[in-house]
């Protein structure tokens, strides 16, 4: 499989078809593993990350959920399809910005990425759609098991896993759900969300993950701690809140059509109108809105059909993806803008306008309701 | 007072928090405070500041100029990258991690997934433990067919452990 190959095809994470799919868009989960002795990837020398790659690869693409996969040395990469990577959340900021002596490796279906000298020497990661952390972490340990085998791991009696960053050591576990949260936002509960989710230790992020702002409503929540605790109970934990986060998402948007539901219609239809008239928007405006048009296809507002336009705009209208539809050398902001307005319009042309008797049929309640 | 990070500019973010019974202060100026997202103090994660600044403080009160006999990594490389060098640097500079890992994590003790090969040999040396204390029972007790039974046992293991 060739690298075009993956660019051709979205992930199937996309089309959020999994558990609770309306609101956990993505289930993800990384293994962090490093070679015994051997200097971490931000330690080692060119010529020392070079060795261990060479070593690590062969076994990384004998992975039975490798067979026909996608790999490709980072020097090889061109900066625009690595930032389609990271747009596919298929390869970490970090990642992108490495060269020689670093690769991943990416399965035909894209659930499961391995990179290759990133800040530890393997970092595995399974992604999924919607709600399914059990069934990514047991994609991924598939392929740890298989490497444990192969590969001299640094495994330590008391610590666990070594990992270059002490935040990591133990289960080198990170599991993380992204989450669709318009309802919180609107009625301002989010932060309080937030805050109680960190109290718990567990962290909510952005987009792209550390340091990155939330757009688009959307948020990743995810395990801080990874020494303590075993994978099992790290899961269950995680699993646990964010089934507490989706009953609150629900109840937020029952709330808002029962007692706001003239400020949540006009929040839609101006987000349909913006979308379907603008001749110049810029990324952040955009995921914004969709949000908001995401939201009204949950309350059935828009078709159903229209869930599946708002998340393939949600990627198509990144910067990189934009980019690589056009054969000008680089885009300006400016061109960048108005070829983004024209893609949202002709997609968003297609949605219907807002159906308003659908509120008003909720509002009466139809057996759906969350309230306690 | 100057800011724990840049120490350059004034600092006018003060963050207190309590890890594990111990008071942390981390003093920040405006511009580093917006760089490490703290806006909002509640929601802010404490283990990456702790990690960046704390971290590198705390393994510093360790013994000074350490260095990794394997890769040859500092305390001084530490407290400018947050990493580590290599696995063995985990030993070298166990002294002041333990403290920066228990404020980091759940616990301190990893309790998840073993590799399967290491679990056997876990298994084995944990087996190998109690033979032992079996062993020395049965010498005291002089009952010397049993010893050497025992002693057996252990030899075998091992032998087994060293292949």
């Amino acid at each position: 499989m060739t690298f075009d190959d993956i660019i051709a095809v979205p992930g199937q994470w996309l089309h959020g078809e999994g558990p609770h799919g309306k609101i956990v868009v993505s289930s993800r989960i990384r293994l962090a593993r490093n070679l015994r002795e051997r200097p971490f990837p931000g330690w080692a020398n060119k010529v020392e990350r070079m060795q261990i790659l060479a070593e690590i690869q062969e076994h990384v693409e004998a992975i039975p959920a490798m067979q026909g996969s996608c790999r490709a040395p980072l020097q090889e990469l061109s900066p625009l399809q690595k930032q389609i990577l990271v747009e596919r959340h298929l390869i970490s900021r970090e990642h992108a910005s490495k060269g020689a002596g670093s690769a991943v490796v990416i399965s035909p279906d894209h659930q499961l990425s391995i990179m290759i000298n990133e800040e530890d020497h393997l970092r595995m990661q399974s992604l999924l759609p919607g709600l399914q952390l059990q069934e990514a972490y047991r994609l991924n340990n598939e392929a740890d098991i298989f490497l444990e085998d192969r590969v001299p791991y640094a495994f330590h009696a008391e610590l666990g896993y070594l990992t270059a960053c002490p935040t990591n050591v133990g289960t080198g576990l990170r599991a993380s759900a992204m989450v669709h949260l318009p309802g919180l936002v609107l009625s301002d509960q989010i932060n309080q969300i937030v805050n109680s989710v960190g109290k718990i230790g567990l962290v909510v992020r952005g987009l792209y993950g550390e340091g990155t702002e939330a757009l688009g409503n959307l948020f990743q929540v995810s395990n801080q701690a990874t020494l303590g605790e075993s994978e099992e109970e790290i899961l269950h934990r995680l699993i646990k809140v964010i089934e507490q986060i989706i009953e609150h998402e629900q109840n937020a948007r029952q709330l808002l059509l029962e007692r706001r539901a003239n400020m949540l219609l006009d929040q839609i239809g101006r987000a349909y109108g913006v979308l379907s008239h603008a001749r110049a928007i810029a990324s952040k405006e955009t995921l914004n809105l969709l949000s908001i048009l995401k939201l009204g296809a949950d309350l059935g507002i828009f078709p159903e059909a229209t869930q599946l336009v708002v998340d393939e705009l949600f990627m198509t209208t990144q910067p990189a993806h934009l980019q690589m539809g056009v054969k000008q050398e680089k885009l300006s902001p400016e061109d960048r803008d108005a070829l983004r307005a024209d893609l949202v319009r002709a997609k968003v042309k297609g949605i219907p306008e807002p159906d308003i008797a659908k509120v008003s049929s909720a509002k009466s309640g139809d057996g759906k309701s969350q309230e306690p | 007072m100057l800011c724990d990070v840049c120490k350059k500019q004034d600092a006018s973010v003060y963050l207190t928090q309590i890890v594990d019974g111990k008071m942390q202060k981390v003093n920040l100026c405006e511009s580093c405070s917006k760089e490490k997202g703290v806006s909002d103090p509640t929601g802010f994660a404490l283990a990456d500041l702790l990690l960046g600044l704390g971290a590198a403080q705390q393994i510093e009160s360790g013994q000074p100029l350490q260095r990794c006999p394997v890769c040859g990594f500092t305390q001084a490389d530490f407290k400018k990258t947050g990493r580590l060098g290599c696995s063995s640097c985990y030993d070298t500079f166990s002294e002041g991690l333990a403290d920066l890992l228990k404020g980091m994590h759940k616990g301190v003790r990893h309790t998840g997934k073993v590799p399967s090969h290491l679990s056997r040999r876990f298994a084995m040396a944990d087996r190998v433990k109690s033979l032992d204390a079996e062993l020395q029972k049965a010498v005291k007790a002089e009952k010397y067919e049993d010893a050497a039974r025992l002693r057996d046992e252990i030899r075998d293991i091992e032998h087994e452990l060293q292949t």
